[in-house]
């Protein structure tokens, strides 16, 4: 009887454990921490930001142009995870896409994958503007440049 | 000669932060007077110099290309730079996420600071060397894949997105002035991404110059209160640099290679 009961269990865990399984491939974490409209609509952007990065990193670099929607930056200021403060790592905003779409961009080699608006020099709100934010209690995120 | 004319100026004038169309107190057109005048002066006196106007906006608007109109250089007087201080090269290594130079034949070094003497002499004297942003720079004439290139500004960049990292740049440049990046970085500051596998070399601090700053190294020589440094426009016959070069004697380094460099040198 108690090995029965053990059976039926054993049954039941295992059943519980492949109903939360997703599938043979875990699907990437996108988690929208930032609530908001993204600077193009979602399909636009899940098709075509490689290309929308690639024409602003050229339009930067040669004629400097510095507008933010298109800049990698700016992806990274607002997609950066506020746990881990990093767009990289298993639950990254890009790096669990990519991992998934098995691509490997090699734009974290240069760029800074972490989001340290008080490292922005100039265009960004400065270390006093942040804290001045952060006691007003908004967590310095509505500053604006 | 040239050192009693520098010292005869008083030393605010030669401040490097206030930036080229800061006309002073002396002007005879007060703000107050300016404004006072008739519709009609006033369209005469906008027509005229109304391209002046245009030039004194020092920050482009983000979203518009750079121009030919502006050839970015700087000044540096030797005679102001201190022997033993190195707040310019400290304070690029801060701004552009540079290591503190600890193996010198492969650290990055955007600028360094030299310090000569003339043996027959005795007479030494210290100057900040970096990318002197020429007109005609050997390191784009070389480059393979176009990686190495002028702006319309007259800014020399590497474009790393395109470099191999061949460094033919490193050799063509007379000046010493670029370093390949050897060991992996993750502390870029956001503005400045680099990495390992590339060359690379002083940009003017191209992402303040865009927003109408200055360089970091010139603002750190004028907060030591040295002064050293001025940053400006050279064609701007209006530019505190254009007005200081056409007063005092300046030098290009390695003049007779006729590269119509950006960085000059006064009291060499």
């Amino acid at each position: 009887m108690k090995s029965l009961a053990i059976a039926v269990l054993w049954g039941l865990t295992f059943a519980a454990a492949h109903a939360a399984e997703p599938g043979r491939t875990p699907l990437p974490a996108i988690a929208i921490e930032k609530p908001g409209q993204c600077v193009e609509p979602k399909d636009v952007m899940r098709r075509d930001h490689m290309k929308l990065l690639k024409h602003q990193r050229d339009k930067t670099m040669h004629e400097g142009i510095r507008t933010k929607p298109h800049s990698l930056n700016e992806c990274v200021s607002c997609h950066a995870s506020q746990k881990t403060g990093t767009v990289l790592g298993a639950e990254g905003f890009c790096q669990s896409c990519h991992d998934y779409a098995a691509v490997k961009p090699d734009c974290w080699d240069c760029h800074q994958p972490k989001a340290k608006p008080a490292l922005q020099s100039q265009s960004g709100p400065s270390n006093r503007d942040l804290l001045d934010a952060m006691q007003r209690g908004r967590g310095g995120q509505e500053v604006k440049p | 000669m040239s050192e009693s004319m520098e010292r005869a100026q008083p030393a605010n004038d030669r401040h490097p932060l206030p930036r080229e169309g800061d006309r002073g107190e002396g002007h005879p057109t007060s703000r107050r007077g300016f404004l006072a005048t008739s519709a009609a002066a006033l369209a005469g006196l906008t027509l005229a110099p109304g391209i002046r106007l245009v030039e004194i906006a020092a920050a482009k608007p983000d979203n518009e290309p750079v121009t030919a109109k502006v050839r970015w250089g700087m000044l540096i007087d030797t005679t102001r730079c201190q022997s033993g201080c190195t707040e310019c090269v400290s304070a690029c290594g801060k701004e552009n996420g540079l290591s503190e130079v600890t193996k010198p034949r492969t650290d990055a070094q955007w600028i360094r600071k030299i310090d000569l003497k003339d043996l027959k002499t005795g007479h030494a004297l210290s100057l900040p060397m970096m990318c002197q942003h020429c007109a005609h720079p050997p390191c784009v004439d070389v480059c393979p894949t176009g990686a190495s290139f002028k702006r319309a500004d007259g800014i020399v960049l590497v474009d790393r997105h395109i470099c191999i990292g061949c460094r033919y740049c490193m050799m063509a440049c007379p000046y010493k002035a670029r370093s390949f990046v050897h060991e992996p970085h993750t502390d870029q500051n956001p503005e400045v991404p680099r990495g390992q596998g590339c060359v690379e070399s002083c940009t003017l601090c191209v992402h303040r110059v865009d927003r109408g700053g200055t360089p970091a190294c010139v603002e750190a020589c004028a907060a030591a209160g040295h002064n050293a440094m001025l940053f400006g426009d050279l064609n701007d016959a209006e530019s505190a640099i254009s007005k200081r070069i056409r007063e005092v004697k300046t030098t290009q380094v390695r003049a007779d290679l006729k590269l119509d460099l950006g960085v000059r040198y006064e009291g060499i």
